[in-house]
């Protein structure tokens, strides 16, 4: 096991932050902590990158316990924090050179390592930090937390608040590092970012709801979910929330998504009510369970 | 109009409610105008001072009861020999001596004239000058009594002598103030500020998930700040020297060597600043609210510590900077050597370690 | 208002020194519609967004809003619109009642007015409870719901709303968004930014911005169909990958 958490819990005043949390990642996986702000992701990582004691339970990265061997996790793990954290007033190739250094290596020494991921950001290495567009600090974010070859990456969502089209490449990037062997603990609030991973947890308020791969994850969603559409969206939520045998009634962009209560559910009958309050254009089919549906139904 | 009062009644809430706030404009005006109140005086108060009485008659004891009955003055000591005169002043320990000429009584009964000698110590000129005024009130009201009922009136002859600070310049006295109020500032600040710039940015989670031993993160902080005021520090030696003609009656060495421990415990007040604020904006208030005004008022920069009321003058033994002013004064203007400050450096270097140990034990290897 | 669009936008242009933000866009936004206004962070958005709402100065080109134009009558627009800014601008330590109060006030409308959709607001959102509870310890989407309401208290014919849901957790997106279609039922119209480009689903149209310049313009349904994409999100990155 690279990472193991046992039952943490952390509270902060009065705020339960970490409540009974347990997973485990194992050695060159790709673990996503998928869950909103305030789901106590950052807290999580704290405790584990040993910033933060935790008020109970144990965890290892590695091997090493994270309060009486802190010290051999401080040299061994890569670690991103959320804002990326880089120096805004050195140059690309600063920054670089100064993470180098204080992990006792080299930009030469792991260069192949970082090799994809830098030849992107290379044009600009004499560039301030503090001048790099989102995509840009992202990428050398994360070279700065390789450069010592660590052998667990910890990335604080990485992707909030960068353009879709860096946060592609960079989980791009992610898929060829865990090629490599090292093993990643990633959180993000974009579910659709879950789906690229080897197997989430799905956590909110401070508790886990699950873990499963992405695949097997949306199996936990115990009923099947139909796409609804009319022409009057809001009209249409309405009368689907008002529909007495609703169970769940949530919009998902150009449809609804509608799970009823009982399991021998006619979606005829659905049709004829909604032609009753005389909605127009109506499309109803069943369609595909996401991560999301079932990270909300989970949630409730 | 009534959007206007709803815009000034939410800002009173804001007021009201940010606890921060209140303490500004509430606690600290008291808290400024009683420090002011007290400490900023140019009265004299209690001033030590030494008698060489050569004569020791009845009337040089008038006097000299005169003078330890009045408030300004209490005398702390009685010199016997010509030597001591110059060693009680090196020493720092009055301000004043007063000399009383050989067969004092018998000069006024048969020449109707004696000498007296006030020789001030002039490293602070405006109390200097107070000093001698009053000194010389008291005698000049003594002799209004014995010359009431005689026809001829006697003299006495005051004659002053300012030591270390003859020409009364006050540039002497302001040097080394501001020099300590900048080595204070450059090295305290600028390091607390350097510090919590870290924690506020976020790199600092990253070094402190690192090799980097938290001590390296601290005195890598520090060194450069060492070297800049070591710079700061000669370039105002220079300037006193050179622009000012201010000499430096000391051994420039030991000048050297007292500056690098003051400078270190600025350095380690601020290391300590750091470790208690989470933003830039606290480190500099605390930093300027906390120490730049207190040492400005009490460490004897600008008015004299003798002269404020007791609590204050016992709560000035606690600024570091106030031992170090005296340091400097001794070596700059004294000329005196480790002999007889060893007693201010040894509460200096008290001090530093003090702090350091400090900052040590509150740095957080950990975020909370 | 004439032909029956809320905001009418010519050839605007904003430009600081060399560099352009915004190059010429055009666009109209009918009444009642709920249209998404996208774009990647640094795309121009944000420069755009703040001349419509009166506080930004074009350098050329034309925009009306509310059949007010934003050059010379910037403060009519204010009058007219509702605002919600990307960190849900409430005062955190004063109470939700003396929000709505204060926010009220600053709108111009009446104590029985404010006092009137006070009420409104408790019963709507289930207010009730936290009436006297500070901003500040409420959850997110609480706030975000607030904010959105106080948006719309002074009942304007638009309202912008700047990456109004942030952070927040599925669920209490959606309720969100429940409330942006019942106010576009009752008539007002909406104009929103967001990066998630799953939200733009939810517009009736949605406008693309790439480097200042609109490079897409249409509801959701045709761009996928044009772009050949499952999703927002794919149409996005075919569009910006040129």
């Amino acid at each position: 096991m690279s990472i193991s958490v046992k039952n943490i819990s952390k509270s902060f005043k009065k705020v339960n932050a970490v409540n009974d949390v347990s997973f485990e990642v194992k050695e060159g996986e790709l673990f996503g902590l998928i869950g909103p702000d305030g789901a106590g992701k950052t807290t999580i990582f704290r405790i584990l990158t040993t910033l933060l004691f935790a008020d109970k339970g144990a965890v290892t990265v590695a091997g090493f316990d994270v309060v009486d061997d802190y010290k051999e996790i401080r040299n061994n793990v890569g670690y991103m924090p959320g804002k990326f954290s880089l120096y805004q007033d050195l140059t690309v190739e600063e920054n670089l050179e100064f993470f180098a250094t204080i992990f006792g290596t080299t930009i030469e020494e792991n260069y192949d390592l970082i090799k994809d991921i830098y030849i992107q950001i290379e044009p600009f290495k004499k560039r301030r930090a503090g001048k790099l567009s989102g995509g840009m600090k992202q990428k050398l974010a994360l070279c700065c937390a390789l450069i010592h070859k660590p052998k667990v990456l910890f990335l604080d969502e990485p992707t909030t608040g960068v353009d879709p089209v860096s946060r592609k490449e960079f989980w791009q990037m992610l898929k060829r590092l865990q090629q490599k062997g090292i093993t990643i603990l990633v959180s993000t609030p974009y579910m659709d970012e879950a789906a690229l991973c080897d197997r989430i947890a799905l956590i909110q308020g401070g508790k886990i709801l699950q873990i499963d791969t992405p695949h097997e994850i949306t199996k936990h969603y115990p009923k099947k979910i139909y796409d609804v559409s009319a022409d009057n969206m809001y009209l249409l939520i309405e009368s689907l929330k008002n529909f007495d045998h609703q169970y769940s009634v949530y919009p998902f962009g150009e449809f609804v998504h509608y799970t009823d209560n009982r399991a021998d559910f006619n979606p005829q009958e659905l049709q004829q009510y909604l032609e009753a309050r005389n909605h127009q254009n109506i499309k109803i089919k069943i369609t595909k369970t996401t991560i999301e549906d079932t990270f909300m139904e989970l949630a409730k | 109009m009534k959007r206007f009062i709803g815009f000034i009644k939410k800002e009173f809430y804001h007021i009201f409610r940010d606890k921060r706030s209140l303490f500004i404009l509430f606690g600290m005006p008291v808290a400024q105008i009683l420090l002011f109140g007290f400490a900023i005086t140019n009265e004299i108060n209690n001033v030590d001072i030494a008698i060489f009485d050569k004569s020791n008659d009845v009337t040089t004891q008038e006097i000299i009861h005169k003078i330890s009955a009045s408030k300004y003055f209490s005398i702390k000591q009685n010199i016997t020999n010509e030597a001591d005169i110059e060693t009680v002043f090196q020493k720092g320990k009055v301000h004043a001596v007063l000399v009383f000429e050989n067969d004092f009584k018998k000069n006024l009964t048969k020449d109707n004239s004696a000498k007296v000698h006030i020789i001030t110590d002039a490293t602070d000129p405006n109390t200097a000058n107070s000093i001698t005024n009053y000194i010389s009130a008291i005698i000049g009201s003594y002799r209004k009594e014995i010359n009431k009922d005689i026809s001829i009136e006697y003299q006495i002859d005051t004659k002053t002598r300012m030591v270390y600070n003859p020409e009364l310049k006050s540039v002497f006295m302001f040097v080394p103030g501001v020099m300590t109020i900048i080595l204070m500032l450059v090295s305290a600040m600028m390091t607390s500020i350097s510090i919590t710039r870290e924690k506020e940015l976020g790199t600092m989670e990253v070094l402190l998930v690192s090799p980097l031993k938290p001590f390296q993160v601290i005195v890598g902080k520090v060194i450069p700040y060492i070297f800049l005021s070591i710079i700061n520090a000669i370039v105002i030696v220079l300037l006193s020297i050179f622009v000012f003609e201010m000499p430096i009656q000391g051994s420039l060495f030991l000048l050297a060597l007292e500056s690098v421990f003051f400078i270190i415990t600025s350095l380690s007040l601020g290391i300590l600043i750091s470790t208690i604020s989470a933003t830039q904006q606290t480190a500099m208030m605390i930093s300027l609210m906390g120490l730049m005004l207190p040492t400005i008022l009490l460490s004897g920069f600008i008015f004299p510590i003798s002269s404020m009321p007791f609590p204050l003058q016992v709560i000035s033994n606690i600024i570091p900077a106030k031992w170090f002013i005296l340091i400097l004064k001794g070596i700059m203007l004294k000329g005196v050597g480790l002999f007889f400050i060893w007693k201010e450096t040894l509460i200096l270097i008290g001090m530093t370690l003090f702090f350091i140990a400090l900052s040590v034990k509150k740095y957080k290897i950990r975020l909370e | 208002m004439k032909n029956n669009n809320v905001i009418e936008v010519e050839n605007l242009t904003k430009k600081f020194g060399d560099f352009t933000a915004v190059n010429s866009i055009s666009f109209e936004v009918k009444k009642g519609e709920i249209f998404g206004f996208l774009g990647a962070n640094g795309a121009g958005k944000t420069t755009a967004m703040k001349m419509l709402i009166g506080i930004g100065k074009p350098t050329s080109g034309k925009a009306q809003v509310a059949d007010f134009d934003v050059l010379t009558h910037p403060e009519e627009i204010k009058k007219n619109i509702g605002y919600m800014s990307q960190k849900f601008a409430l005062y955190d330590d004063l109470t939700v009642k003396e929000n709505i109060t204060f926010f009220g006030g600053i709108y111009g409308l009446s104590r029985a007015k404010i006092k009137e959709k006070r009420s409104e607001l408790v019963a709507e959102l289930g207010l009730g409870d936290i009436l006297n509870e500070l901003v500040g310890s409420l959850p997110l989407g609480w706030k975000q719901k607030l904010s959105f309401s106080i948006a719309l208290l002074h009942d304007p014919i638009i309202v912008f709303l700047d990456e109004p849901t942030g952070g927040v957790d599925p669920i209490t997106r959606r309720q969100f968004w429940e409330m942006i279609y019942k106010s576009s039922n009752n008539g007002t119209t909406i104009f929103v930014t967001t990066h998630y480009m799953d939200e733009a689903e939810y517009c009736d149209r949605v406008s693309i911005m790439v480097d200042g310049k609109i490079e897409a313009l249409d509801t959701p349904k045709n761009l996928k169909k044009k772009y050949e994409a499952e999703n927002m999100n794919e149409v996005f990155l075919k569009l910006a990958r040129g």
